[in-house]
């Protein structure tokens, strides 16, 4: 540390000192003079201050009785009592509970305004760092202690040491493995399980979500646009898919979802949408391919899908681009056809993962996928 | 005009004398002689605090931050994190018979079958954003007038490590109910995840335990929730308030108030009672939010179902600049050797908010690095006296504000008729743009309002009396202003003299050690500074002084002698003056 060219007086060296305020270019006249105010010179003034804050103490005692009667009293929950079209109950202790809160606060802050003293005081500044002495003193401490451990001059204690402590960083990652599986290792675990599937296969029906009756493909007028979600998920003894219960359940609906629309052949634009649609009816994931927002606006007369997260839209006439926002790739077509029967199924699984992108997603363009799909 | 101040009021007639035995007295001895609390005691019990409105705000954020404790621990008796499904059984009729998770059962049962519970998850939500939104405006007022600067840079960064985790911890509140709008919150966040290069999927598996929505996030969130975040809050509570003591808060400029003391009220009894007074008054305002505006009510939006939306989904405000920086960025992703890489996702919503956190944390030493000060400060500067500094805040702030709009570019589309797409193409652009505007136009007003000041200083404040020459000519006459007034103005430093090298040669002529990068930053402190307003030389004050005595000399002539206005001119006596007098 460099000595300091100039010693002022009331600071100590090696100090820097407290930013002496600038060149006086006019001299400070010094902290004002007390005013006394009416309740420090008027008796009265200072009994009415009195009663004022006591009363607001009062008042509060009131709230707070208030408070535990309107709970033992007034009905809660959705059945109860309604004001001001909320519940009547939780305005009510709101209510109470917040003024009897207030005039506490309010009463306190008067009396701490009207009649504690108002003298205000000056109190010294010490700049935030120690004084040289001390600085020197806890050197000198921090050096015998080192110096008497050693640690400098065996480095071999030392370097082992750092090495092993650093180690244990190692359990603490490790333990942390078993917080989830790996992405592959729970392909094959439950229906659809694995990022580049779902529960969609081959011959699945579609069936209308919630109700999960399955879709006649002539049911279904120009400009429908609905959601739809696979068979599986509506398992019955009569379709003989499994039960799914839980988070199974959860993850397989937030990969099948999709939406679905008819519109006239002959506004399809590209030629996949067109073979992977039956009679104009064409099937997209539901899952926003930015983050996975289910997409749900549709703009009737452009064929546009939008997702009301972040506005990213897809035109459904041509295989599911996106036309604005920011997502940055096109929605997955499920490739649709008919039973024996009428009912609308799926021709396969999706050809590419759902949902949005993850590092390890081999992104292909829908005439590549088309293409395996034919081999 | 005199006081009788002999009947003053008990209140205003102690300072510290040392009194009788009392019962106060008895038990403080009980506990020094266990705790040894005296000499702490001494230096803090009449500790003073400095007295300003802007001061407050930070307190703010503290009691609603007790507010949240409180009314968070009422939630946790009832509250189940649980993502098991349940068939709810509860009292609301619209959704009974409907499977859920018991997390969201649980909060349907709170809102309705237990009394007061509405209220507390309300309060619990308001206290929340009140305290995140306090905690912004206190950073805002500690730069906006210098308070970050040395010694205080620590606990800068201390209030910024809060304001990062209180957004972390609101965020991991209001995904616990698992509703509709939280679960489409806590989808998007996966989508984040997932965005990550390399390890993304894998953090998303191990976060999720497994694939999207899985049934470990909610106990896992919850943890995270009241637990972990919680306590690293109460401990970075306690050292900003523990620094916040030892550095003696910073006050305001003003006769008597110098760098080298702190001028106000002590901390018992008059602060004690201030601060503990606010408290309840805090908690009394969110218990009247909590009673009277009704609040996420999770009960609308149904459970989660990872198939719906809700049209509208927005994150709670203090998350919409994020989602807004998400929104209009272009939807660029590229591919390389097999791997995907999201840009349109990754950029916005995980380095952006990284890279303008880690701008927030370090701005006190870059400021600190371009003026080369090196001294203690504890006056507070007035925003126009910095004004690089307050143009770089405003920036900042509209680059956040044009993200906040982004991130509710549907709602701004819906009310004002106008194209989404011609409202997100214009974001892109004003994020860019709109800083720079903001930051020339906020310097430029800082040094109008520095020149203006030593107008004042040098001339007076205008009186509005307007004056008429022998000529015939009309000036209005300047008064000047308070001797306290001028020398709080004066109060600051040159930045004509900042600006010369801070690296001077020492006493021998040893040159002294130069960076790097000492060239460029002279060159950015002569922007820092440029086109500053100094205060007034003595010399321009003594000429502005000899020059008014002079004006005044000039209006004795009237002394005595009717004279419309001219003597509200703050030199006669205008008690009995009428404002016109009768015309003879």
């Amino acid at each position: 540390m460099s000595a300091p060219t100039s010693h002022e007086p009331g600071h100590e060296p090696g100090h820097e000192p407290i930013n002496a305020t600038t060149d006086a270019l006019l001299p400070d006249p010094g902290l004002p003079g007390h005013v006394w105010r009416p309740t420090d010179v008027d008796e009265r003034a200072e009994k009415r201050a009195e009663r004022q804050v006591a009363t607001l103490f009062g008042l509060s005692a009131i709230c707070t009785v208030l408070f535990v009667v309107s709970y033992i009293t007034i009905k809660g929950g959705v059945d109860g009592h309604t004001f001001i079209g909320l519940g009547a109950s939780n305005v009510a202790l709101g209510v109470s509970l917040g003024l009897a809160l207030l005039f506490i606060g309010i009463g306190v802050i008067q009396w701490a305004r009207k009649l504690m003293g108002d003298h205000e005081i000056s109190e010294e500044r010490h700049p935030a760092s120690s004084s040289e002495a001390d600085r020197s003193q806890t050197l000198a401490a921090l050096n015998a202690g080192l110096e008497e451990s050693g640690i400098g001059r065996r480095p071999l204690v030392r370097n082992t040491l750092l090495g092993s402590v650093a180690l244990l960083i190692a359990p603490a990652v490790v333990m942390l493995r078993d917080l989830g599986p790996l992405p592959h290792q729970v392909v094959g675990e439950y229906p659809g399980a694995g990022l580049e599937h779902t529960i969609w296969n081959k011959g699945m029906r579609v069936v209308r979500d919630v109700v999960g009756t399955p879709i006649k493909a002539s049911d279904i007028q120009i400009g429908d646009l609905f959601n739809a979600e696979p068979e599986a998920l509506f398992p019955t003894e009569e379709n003989g898919y499994p039960e799914l219960e839980g988070a199974h359940r959860q993850i397989a609906k937030s990969k099948a979802a999709i939406v679905m629309l008819r519109m006239d052949p002959a506004d399809i634009v590209s030629d996949v949408t067109r073979n992977w649609s039956v009679n104009g009816i064409v099937a997209y994931s539901k899952i926003c391919t930015h983050v996975g927002c289910p997409i749900s606006l549709n703009e009737r007369t452009t064929h546009h899908l939008l997702c009301p997260c972040h506005q990213s839209t897809f035109d459904l006439a041509d295989s599911g681009k996106v036309v604005f926002g920011p997502a940055g790739r096109h929605l997955p077509q499920l490739p649709l056809g008919v039973d024996d029967e009428g009912y609308l199924i799926a021709l396969s699984d999706f050809l590419e993962p759902v949902g949005p992108s993850y590092w390890e997603r081999n992104t292909k363009s829908p005439e590549e996928v088309a293409k395996e799909l034919k081999s | 005009m005199s006081i009788d101040t002999s009947k003053v009021a008990a209140s205003n007639r102690t300072a510290a004398v040392a009194s009788k035995p009392s019962k106060v007295g008895a038990a403080a001895g009980w506990a020094d002689e266990r705790l040894g609390l005296a000499a702490m005691g001494k230096k803090n019990l009449r500790k003073v605090f400095p007295d300003h409105w802007s001061f407050m705000l930070g307190e703010i954020a503290l009691w609603s931050f007790v507010v949240l404790l409180l009314s968070g621990v009422f939630l946790t008796l009832w509250f189940r994190p649980s993502m098991a499904e349940v068939t709810y059984q509860g009292s609301y009729n619209q959704l009974r018979g409907i499977s859920m998770s018991e997390a969201y059962a649980s909060a349907l049962n709170i809102s309705f079958d237990v009394r007061g519970g509405l209220l507390m998850r309300q309060m619990h939500h308001w206290a929340a954003m009140l305290f995140i939104a306090a905690m912004m405006i206190h950073l805002l007022r500690v730069f906006f007038t210098g308070a970050h600067r040395k010694p205080r840079e620590l606990n800068w960064v201390i209030g910024s490590l809060l304001l990062l985790l209180g957004t972390l911890e609101g965020f991991t509140g209001y995904s616990l109910p698992d509703d509709l709008l939280s679960g489409t919150g806590i989808r998007a966040a996966d989508g984040f995840i997932k965005s990550i290069p390399i390890v993304g999927t894998y953090i998303s598996f191990f976060l999720f335990g497994g694939e999207f929505p899985g049934d470990a996030i909610i106990p896992r969130l919850y943890t995270i929730h009241v637990l972990l975040i919680p306590g690293l809050l109460l401990a970075l509570i306690a050292a900003h308030m523990l620094l916040l003591v030892y550095h003696k808060h910073t006050q305001w400029p003003g006769p008597g108030r110098t760098e080298n003391n702190v001028v106000g009220f002590p901390m018992l009894p008059v602060y004690a009672a201030k601060a503990g007074g606010f408290f309840f008054i805090v908690f009394g305002v969110t218990a009247l939010m909590g009673g009277l505006m009704s609040l996420n009510p999770v009960w609308k939006f149904g459970p989660y179902d990872p198939t719906k939306v809700t049209a509208g989904s927005q994150p709670d405000w203090y998350m919409g600049w994020p989602d807004g920086a998400l929104r209009i960025m272009p939807g660029i992703e590229s591919h390389f050797w097999g791997s995907t890489w999201s840009w349109n996702i990754f950029l916005p919503i995980i380095v952006l908010p990284g890279l303008l956190f880690t701008v927030l944390l370090l701005l006190p030493f870059i400021e600190g690095w371009i003026t080369g000060d090196k001294r203690e400060h504890h006056l507070l500067q007035r925003p126009r006296n910095a004004p690089t500094r307050t143009a770089t805040m405003v920036a900042l702030m509209t680059i956040y504000a044009c993200f906040w709009a982004a991130g509710g570019n549907d709602l701004i589309a819906i009310k004002l008729h106008a194209s989404i797409n011609q409202i997100t193409y214009f974001l892109r652009a004003a994020v860019f743009i709109l800083p720079i505007i903001t930051f020339l136009v906020t310097r430029r007003i800082c040094i109008s309002l520095q020149r203006h000041d030593n107008e004042m200083l040098l001339h007076g404040y205008e009186s509005g009396v307007i004056m008429r020459t022998p000529e015939g000519s009309y000036y209005e006459k300047h008064l000047p202003i308070s001797e306290a007034r001028a020398y709080t103005l004066t109060v600051r430093d040159r930045s004509a003299e900042q600006l010369t090298p801070a690296t001077q040669d020492d006493t021998n002529g040893v040159p002294a050690p130069k960076g790097r990068l000492s060239g460029f930053r002279d060159k950015i402190r002569t922007l820092y500074y440029a086109d500053d307003v100094d205060k007034p030389t003595t010399a321009e004050l003594e000429e502005a002084h000899h020059h008014a005595d002079h004006e005044a000399h000039e209006l004795e002539a009237l002394d005595g002698h009717s004279a419309e206005g001219h003597h509200f001119d703050g030199r006669h006596p205008v008690s009995e003056e009428p404002i016109r007098p009768e015309h003879h």
